[in-house]
């Protein structure tokens, strides 16, 4: 009985339950109700934005593997969050081809040149949106109408674009809300945006389904609240003291709020471990810092919309907030100096 | 009745494992059989090892010094069991290394009677023959780590011990021996405490107890003599609680100075099970010879807390309490410090607190390793609040002197939190473990430079 060969391991010799793959998994199960709407409302333009994503993010991932002999990670989900988060910031009408070139770029310059999953320092879905907005500015700011009769039955002409071919548009192109607060300073009513009955990428539509997928992750613990709460709060204080200080030239809080991308940003984007402090003071500043940022773009800027680059500059700061807001440790009196 | 003193306050950060004691921790303390043979390591304590002072073909009482010690960090060892020295030879031990090591066969008619020392009365005895009675009877730090207990006591002519902490905190899943010390051996624990303030000259004592132990809590209380200067603390429910470290911000709300000792906050810690040998064996002069260890885990058939002799073969406790057909690693301490065992040819020794047999279904560490996604678990469940993320990424890029000199590395006591939240299963602590040995290591060599 007891010659069997013992395994030996090192401490400690029980884990807690949660694994990446796990957490990676929830994420995409959060994301899938805002997809669905996103689907709901744009229709079959939507559902092929959204597969290009993740098909070419997954392509990315796999042949980039074998390319450089590592593992293929194609089954951590992480590819999969990274193209829907594409897609969700993408326009509903916007060529499928560019909708690939993001996904290889989001992938590639995003993650895979800085090591593979952990080791990025920007959220990769929103470097495959930056390189698409600078690369087609066009494409990415022109928008469909919401709800249109026959999205279930017909695909815009402009989606099914030849690659390198300036794609024709074919349906009137209606304002976000955050462009027409811009260029023309017409407010959208706040119930409109939260419940995404507008015009706008695919996942900014609907910020409560956004919400409520974030809620869920954070409820799970595999979001980090924190983050969010900071983020809001700090952009309802400023657009509020704002509005308080002239209505007529600085939108409600509101807005700010359920309007663009700032929800899918403050949930999913901003929330992204990798690219996120990890220590809780580090984490608040990360949080305000993108807020501010969001209001000064998307009022002072010169885009409508500020929280890609928002979010992309925290993510920049995020590893030197750790180190400048280190916690004190146990049994010292002061930071020791870094 | 005294109402019990339950305490919120407790570390920050830290962890909640599964704790699955209510397996073990109604079962009383059984004596165990003599194995027929006896295998003794000399190296069972933090220190110099012992020196054999007998010889092979000798017969022995139970009770005879068997091995003195070998300077001021280092105790004797005394027999288990009447019988006679067989064999003087080396044998393996947990950590892989071999050590001195006497095979003693046990008489069959051995019985529990030991050969009398010198008794040291309480009353009568100064400080310094206190901590010398302490040394001469073997005594070891019993919670796992095996310190000698005397060199710890010692206070410094520059410092003064306030209060003595007495450590029931038993935070690791799965053990219950301090438990079941509390409740089975309490007029030991009390006795030992009274000698151990005598020794350091604290002005008081305040037994430290998990809120998953009121009974023991309560059974204590019910015991302590109004008169004494002797408190309990219910703490809440922790890991890793039982570190000294942690153990002392919880009850008395300072954190020891990184580098420092619990004296340097004026306080010194000892584990109840150790206080209670105290208790035990300095009355009589007697030298320890055996101590109460919980067998359990799903592989183990008749799980318990059992009161084994020292050098009792890990091969022959198995065959006594019985195991599953499938096991596949066991370990000596608890779940989340102890080491697992590659030889069952090793014995029960001083440090031993704990045998836990996991079958091949409930091994974890087949678990593959993922890249670190940040995710900042093991940030949040660092007692020093340390950033087991960033030093785990250092030590992947060998930076360790950088992860000692900016990261507080040396301060890492290894508990293993940071492992047992992660959630890509990076070996965290093993990393910590081997980048400690490496700077230590440098910088000796510095110094011998």
């Amino acid at each position: 009985m007891l010659n069997k060969t013992l395994h030996i391991s090192t401490s400690p010799h029980i884990v807690k339950g949660n694994s990446t793959q796990v957490i990676m998994k929830n994420v995409v199960y959060a994301l899938i109700p805002a997809a669905l709407f996103s689907v709901f409302t744009f229709g079959l333009s939507a559902l092929l934005v959204l597969g290009t994503a993740v098909a070419s993010c997954l392509i990315t991932e796999y042949a980039l593997c074998k390319v450089s002999g590592r593992k293929v990670t194609t089954s951590d989900y992480s590819a999969v969050i990274t193209g829907l988060l594409l897609g969700m910031t993408l326009p509903p009408a916007f060529p499928l081809w560019m909708v690939a070139c993001g996904g290889f770029i989001a992938i590639g310059l995003g993650k895979f040149v800085f090591g593979g999953l952990g080791y990025n320092v920007f959220n990769p879905a929103l470097v495959g949106r930056a390189v698409l907005q600078a690369a087609f500015p066009v494409a990415i700011t022109t928008w469909t109408d919401a709800l249109s009769a026959d999205r279930f039955t017909s695909i815009p002409s402009s989606v099914l674009a030849l690659p390198f071919m300036e794609p024709v548009y074919d349906i009137t192109s209606g304002a976000t809300p955050l462009s027409a607060f811009k260029f023309d300073h017409h407010i959208t009513p706040s119930f409109d945006l939260a419940f995404g009955m507008i015009g706008g990428s695919l996942g900014e539509t609907s910020s409560f389904l956004i919400l409520a997928g974030g809620v869920y992750l954070m409820i799970r613990k595999m979001a980090n609240w924190k983050i969010t709460v900071s983020i809001l709060t700090s952009v309802i204080v400023l657009s509020g003291a704002l509005h308080l200080f002239n209505a007529e030239l600085y939108p409600s809080p509101l807005f700010m709020l359920f309007s663009g991308g700032l929800m899918l940003g403050a949930c999913f984007m901003a929330t992204d471990m990798v690219g996120s402090p990890l220590t809780t003071k580090g984490i608040i500043v990360y949080g305000a810092f993108i807020g501010i940022l969001v209001v000064v773009i998307r009022i002072w800027g010169g885009l409508p919309e500020g929280v890609m680059y928002a979010i992309l500059l925290g993510n920049a700061l995020s590893p030197q907030l750790d180190q400048w807001l280190k916690p004190r440790v146990y049994g010292t009196s002061k930071k020791k100096k870094s | 009745m005294k109402m019990l003193n339950i305490h919120k306050d407790t570390f920050k950060h830290g962890v909640h494992p599964p704790e699955y004691k209510e397996e073990t921790n109604h079962l009383p303390i059984r004596q165990f059989d003599f194995a027929p043979v006896l295998i003794i390591p000399m190296a069972q304590h933090i220190g110099s090892p012992s020196e054999i002072v007998v010889r092979e073909g000798q017969e022995v009482e139970r009770g005879q010094l068997l091995a003195k010690s070998t300077g001021y960090v280092s105790v004797p060892i005394h027999a288990p069991a009447a019988g006679i020295i067989r064999k003087i030879a080396n044998v393996p031990t947990i950590s892989g290394k071999m050590s001195p090591g006497i095979f003693l066969e046990v008489f069959p008619f051995s019985g529990q009677e030991v050969a009398e020392g010198m008794p040291l009365d309480l009353e009568t005895a100064s400080a310094d023959e206190i901590l010398k009675g302490i040394q001469d009877a073997g005594i070891v730090g019993l919670g796992g780590a095996a310190f000698p207990t005397h060199v710890k006591l010692k206070v410094p002519d520059d410092k003064n011990c306030e209060v003595l902490l007495i450590n029931g905190i038993e935070c690791e899943p799965y053990l219950t021996t301090d438990h079941r010390v509390m409740l089975e051996q309490t007029e030991d624990v009390i006795h030992g405490i009274k000698y151990l303030m005598k020794a350091t000259g604290a002005p008081k004592a305040i037994i430290g107890i998990e809120a998953n132990k009121m009974d023991a809590a309560e059974h204590l209380e019910r015991f302590i003599p109004e008169d004494l200067p002797i408190e309990v603390k219910v703490v809440p429910v922790k890991y890793p609680q039982g570190a000294e470290k942690m153990l002392i911000t919880s009850i008395m709300g300072v954190e020891v100075p990184s580098g420092g000792l619990p004296i340097d906050v004026g306080a010194v810690v000892v584990n109840v099970a150790t206080a209670a040998e105290i208790g035990r064996l300095l009355p009589h002069g007697w030298g320890i010879q055996e101590r109460v260890v919980t067998i359990t885990g799903p592989g183990v058939k008749n799980k318990g807390n059992y009161l084994i002799p020292m050098g009792t073969p890990l091969r022959y406790v198995l065959d006594q309490v019985g195991i599953s057909d499938n096991i596949s690693e066991v370990y000596m301490g608890g779940p989340m410090m102890g080491m697992a065992v590659s030889n069952l040819d090793i014995s029960i020794v001083k440090g031993t607190s704990g045998i836990i047999v996991f079958n091949d279904e409930d091994v974890v560490s087949r678990n593959e390793e993922h890249p670190c996604i940040k995710c900042g678990a093991c940030v949040e469940a660092c007692p020093l609040s340390l950033n087991p993320s960033r030093m785990g990424l250092m030590a992947k890029f060998k930076a360790y002197d950088r992860m000692a000199e900016e990261q507080n590395l040396l301060d890492c006591f290894e508990c293993g939190s940071c492992s047992f939240v992660c959630p890509s299963h990076i070996p965290l602590v093993q990393y910590f473990r081997l980048s400690k040995s490496i700077v230590r290591k440098r910088k000796s060599a510095k110094q011998h430079a």
